[in-house]
């Protein structure tokens, strides 16, 4: 039976403390769009999204008002384009972005994931095509994101995809520059990156998935953060059975609402995605919650195992409120996105090197961090083979999404805008990882990984 | 179907019988209903069924933020699927 305290409760969730679905993702096979000729499988492929997901926008805004959560972004995810476009005859796969646009946009989506390669043990021909089209792919569209899978615990990590992909990554820069626009906020390199996640930039639809599958992503450090100021100063297992008591809650409205959409839209129900997502705006930041916890600035020394207390108790609340747990589920660290981060980056107390080791103990990896725009491209690789290395030897999803901020310095800051927040560039090492990178090769699977 | 409507805001004359009539108004059937004040605010919770009502939920939705905006409170309604599911194993 329902009392008034549970009812009034929830309102206060939402009102007060930034409760909301931030994503309904529709994941949509493209397998079925492969084609010789480019522009037919563009043309198919322009035919199933617009199709597949024609009612997906006017659905979940029906269930935001049923049911009056705010359902933040309602996305799409599909297959790894350097799987789809593998059969075309082209040169590059930049038309293959600009259909994307186009479908997602007649879809009326706020985002479409899935440029996407998966070279964790090697690199196709169509992998390759696909890396080498990211920059201007992401300077010539607005929604598109794309993602490359550069190792995994199994396979262990593809050091030639990570040589490519500092130079990819710094060209995508410098052209969105002279666009004006952020094409680094749209690309991220994983290691073991999970096929149903439905947040972006690194959202696709895996091989293994159904033809249609919904996958809906959950949010609410505002809440958790309230909850947690009603058990200030007691021991660290209160506050874990606090935080465990709160991700139940919301994730229960995250699978009410995955159910309910899955159904109207008539596709398969995947999963819930349990992630503390936060927002620039004060009362939704990650970094608020650690440092009510009893730290002074999120960053200094006792970060990492609040973090990894408070990342271990969202699964555990979240695990039994869902039928079906995947995607990244845990705590987002992305700089940009959060204001305490924001704040503790400025403060010069938060650092890359903080960040990283953070990554170990939450769901994801460096996210949403501006560098100097003179940062070399073998840097940027050495970042994103550190933290593909977390992910490999810890069996973990880890990511990077930089954003070189071309002719800024640290100290300087970039306004990315909405959602994605402002970056204060942070310092990376000046000392060369160039000899390292330039090896190439791969980086063998870890021990564990042989476990048949 | 079921839903939950709340009335929150400052205390005045009449609001229980402005929001009822203008349920009765949509064909709105008021199941269970309990009201207090909280902090100094009015607060209300009503168990309402639109079983009977011609209007869609987006117009009985819009129908009371109308109302909600003429006496100056906030009234909300929701399907109680959204309150069930999180308070509830």
């Amino acid at each position: 039976m329902l009392t008034q305290n549970d009812i009034l409760s929830t309102i206060e969730m939402i009102e007060q403390q930034h409760l909301d679905v931030r994503t309904v993702t529709m994941g949509i096979s493209l397998l079925p769009c492969c084609d010789e000729n480019a522009d037919k499988a563009c043309g198919k492929i322009y035919d199933k999204i617009c199709r597949s997901a024609e009612n997906l926008v006017s659905t979940v805004e029906n269930i935001e008002t049923e049911f009056g959560i705010p359902i933040v972004n309602k996305r799409i995810s599909v297959t790894p384009i350097s799987l789809v476009a593998a059969a075309s005859v082209c040169h590059n796969y930049v038309e293959f972005a600009r259909t994307l646009d186009r479908a997602a946009k007649q879809c009326g989506v706020d985002f479409i994931g899935g440029f996407s390669a998966l070279v964790q043990k090697g690199m196709t021909e169509s992998d390759i095509k696909l890396i080498n089209s990211i920059p201007e792919a992401l300077s010539e569209t607005d929604i598109v994101c794309s993602s490359v899978n550069v190792g995994s615990t199994k396979a262990g990590i593809d050091m030639d995809a990570v040589a490519m992909l500092g130079g990819v990554i710094k060209k995508t820069a410098e052209i969105s520059y002279k666009n004006n626009k952020f094409g680094c906020a749209k690309l991220v390199i994983f290691c073991n990156a999970v096929e149903d996640n439905p947040f972006m930039a690194g959202a696709f639809h895996g091989v293994g998935e159904a033809e249609r599958v919904i996958n809906v992503g959950v949010s609410g450090p505002g809440v958790v953060h309230h909850a947690l100021q009603r058990v200030k100063g007691e021991p660290l297992d209160v506050v874990a059975e606090t935080i465990k008591k709160t991700a139940f809650r919301v994730t229960r409205m995250g699978q009410l609402v995955a159910k309910e959409a899955s159904k109207r839209l008539n596709a398969e129900f995947g999963i819930v995605d349990l992630s503390l997502a936060p927002t620039p705006a004060v009362g939704d930041s990650v970094a608020r919650i650690l440092e009510e916890l009893g730290l002074e600035t999120c960053g200094t020394h006792g970060t990492t195992a609040a973090l990894a207390m408070l990342n271990d108790a969202v699964k555990k609340g979240g695990i039994m409120a869902s039928s079906s747990v995947g995607g990244l589920s845990g705590a987002f660290i992305p700089v940009s996105e959060d204001e305490g981060m924001i704040s503790a980056a400025n403060s010069g107390v938060l650092t890359i090197d903080k960040l990283e080791a953070m990554t170990c103990v939450c769901s994801v990896g460096l996210d949403m961090i501006a560098v100097p725009g003179d940062t070399p491209a073998e840097t940027i690789s050495a970042i994103i083979a550190d933290e593909a290395a977390i992910g490999m030897i810890n069996n973990k999803t880890t990511a990077v999404r930089l954003l070189p901020a071309i002719g800024k310095q640290v100290g300087d800051t970039i306004e990315i805008g909405g959602l994605l927040g402002t970056a204060p560039v942070m310092p990376v090492h000046r000392e060369s990882s160039k000899s390292f990178i330039e090896r190439g090769g791969r980086i063998p699977a870890p021990v564990h990984s042989l476990r048949n | 179907m079921n839903a939950i409507v709340t009335v929150i805001g400052k205390d005045k004359v009449g609001i229980i019988a402005k929001v009822t009539t203008k349920l009765a108004a949509l064909d709105v059937n008021v199941l269970d209903l309990s009201q207090t004040i909280m902090q100094g605010n009015f607060t209300m919770v009503m168990l309402v069924d639109l079983a009977a009502s011609k209007s869609s939920f987006e117009e009985v939705k819009d129908a009371l933020n109308e109302l909600g905006r003429e006496i100056e409170l906030s009234i909300k309604i929701q399907r109680t699927e959204i309150f069930e599911s999180m308070h509830s194993i």
